[in-house]
């Protein structure tokens, strides 16, 4: 008899309610393996499913817990009650409420956090402003700011398709050699995102979340970090990261070869490469070694 | 060399013979102006296919947008595999390589489409 075709991926997923910013919530969070407890953090305009690999490496979650949620108005999270009646604008201090709230939630200790783009940028500010809550900190695609370099406004209004605009914005950030697969699965989840969702995230990328006067604060005695850059990347650029590493004192980070702006959706094997020696780099710092 | 240009001679055949990608265009209706350096080009868009071709100089050219850089940048672009920073549309504009003009909204609403246009002259063989 042959075995069936079919198969379960070892993610589960759950829904989480729990005020953020004084409104009740409803969060879809996922994860996968057991041990050392890793929260993961997507971009802006985006979603969790950008870590499904992660979320399936058999030697990652042997000893993680992979945990990965989607922030208020993305993915499957809803966006709060009465959200017909306001713009979304994501703020650091809403960001950070947000992550903090889901890591208790889940009652974690001291987890790793790892976010790409909007997320790499929340980590310095995680690290920097709440370092005792985290075990270590991984930017993926990290910068301290990043000026904008196109109208924003092209990415919400009702004469243009979102989604058709919002992937085309990104679609260059995806390296020029990664998967045809997972380059057009990237841009799925582009297409997919709310009208102003992505715009509203990068009030927090371009606007509210620049931090450059404080990274140099960053105390990585206190929270490790280590920052992955892919090469391609136009909008945190690798000069951006060389930025960050010589300001913070201790940091350490690579340029991903043939790397774009979303390493774990558009190249996964590769970005797995880089990502493992890492993970288990920061485990045993967390665990004092 | 006029003979060789391949947005001249090949793009047209180039995007039209894309079944898909004329497709992605099927409600793209407009003239824009590419500026190589020097070089100026109008080029004709009806229903997702590239319908004309014209190079420059103009006298009164009339366009919708234009899509403006050094004939140096769009060398690196159009390379088979460019380098970081030359590798998209949107990165020749981060780096101020490439100014985007006029009414933008048949580029914004058709950025895909005008990324994979513009893709064509690094296919093999294409000369410039």
């Amino acid at each position: 008899m042959n075995a069936s075709p079919a198969r379960f991926e070892p993610i589960v997923g759950r829904y989480l309610h729990l005020p953020l910013g004084g409104r009740p919530q409803r969060i879809y969070v996922e994860e996968a393996g057991s041990g050392t407890p890793l929260l993961c953090l997507h971009t802006a305009g985006a979603d969790s499913r950008q870590y499904r690999a992660v979320m399936n490496d058999p030697a990652i979650l042997e000893s993680f817990r992979v945990i990965a949620f989607d922030l208020p108005w993305h993915g499957k999270s809803s966006p709060p009650e009465g959200w017909q009646e306001e713009t979304y604008r994501l703020t650091s201090q809403d960001y950070a409420e947000a992550i903090i709230a889901v890591a208790d939630a889940l009652a974690l200790d001291r987890p790793l956090v790892m976010g790409c783009s909007i997320g790499g940028r929340i980590v310095l500010h995680l690290a920097l402003e709440h370092a005792d809550r985290f075990g270590g900190a991984i930017g993926l695609q990290s910068g301290a700011h990043v000026d904008p370099y196109y109208d924003l406004e092209w990415l919400n209004r009702p004469d243009v398709h979102g989604g058709e605009v919002c992937a085309g914005i990104v679609s260059g950030l995806v390296g020029p050699g990664s998967p045809e697969k997972h380059r057009w699965e990237t841009l799925w989840h582009y297409m997919q995102s709310g009208p102003g969702v992505f715009k509203g995230d990068l009030h927090f990328y371009t606007a509210d979340g620049d931090i450059r006067d404080r990274v140099a604060g960053i105390d990585t005695q206190r929270c490790p970090l280590w920052l992955l850059t892919g090469e391609y990347d136009y909008s945190c650029t690798p000069e951006d990261t060389e930025f960050l590493a010589g300001r913070i004192a201790g940091s350490q980070w690579q340029i991903m070869e043939g790397m774009g702006h979303f390493p774990m959706s558009e190249d996964p094997d590769r970005f797995l490469g880089y990502l493992r020696p890492v993970l288990a780099q920061a485990a045993r710092r967390r665990q004092g070694a | 060399m006029q003979e060789d240009d391949f947005i001249l001679h090949r793009l047209a055949d180039a995007v039209n013979r894309q079944e898909r990608l004329v497709w992605r265009g099927r409600h793209l209706n407009t003239v824009f102006l590419l500026e190589c350096g020097d070089t100026a080009y109008l080029i004709a868009v009806q229903a997702g296919r590239i319908e004309s071709v014209r190079r420059g100089p103009f006298v009164m050219p009339r366009w919708q947008f234009a899509l403006r850089a050094a004939a140096a940048d769009w060398a690196q672009f159009w390379s088979p595999r460019p380098a970081p920073g030359f590798h998209d549309l949107m990165a020749l504009v981060k780096f101020r390589r490439l100014r985007a003009e006029g009414d933008l909204h048949p580029l914004m609403s058709h950025l895909l489409y005008f990324k994979d246009v513009l893709a064509c002259p690094r296919a093999k063989g294409a000369s410039l």
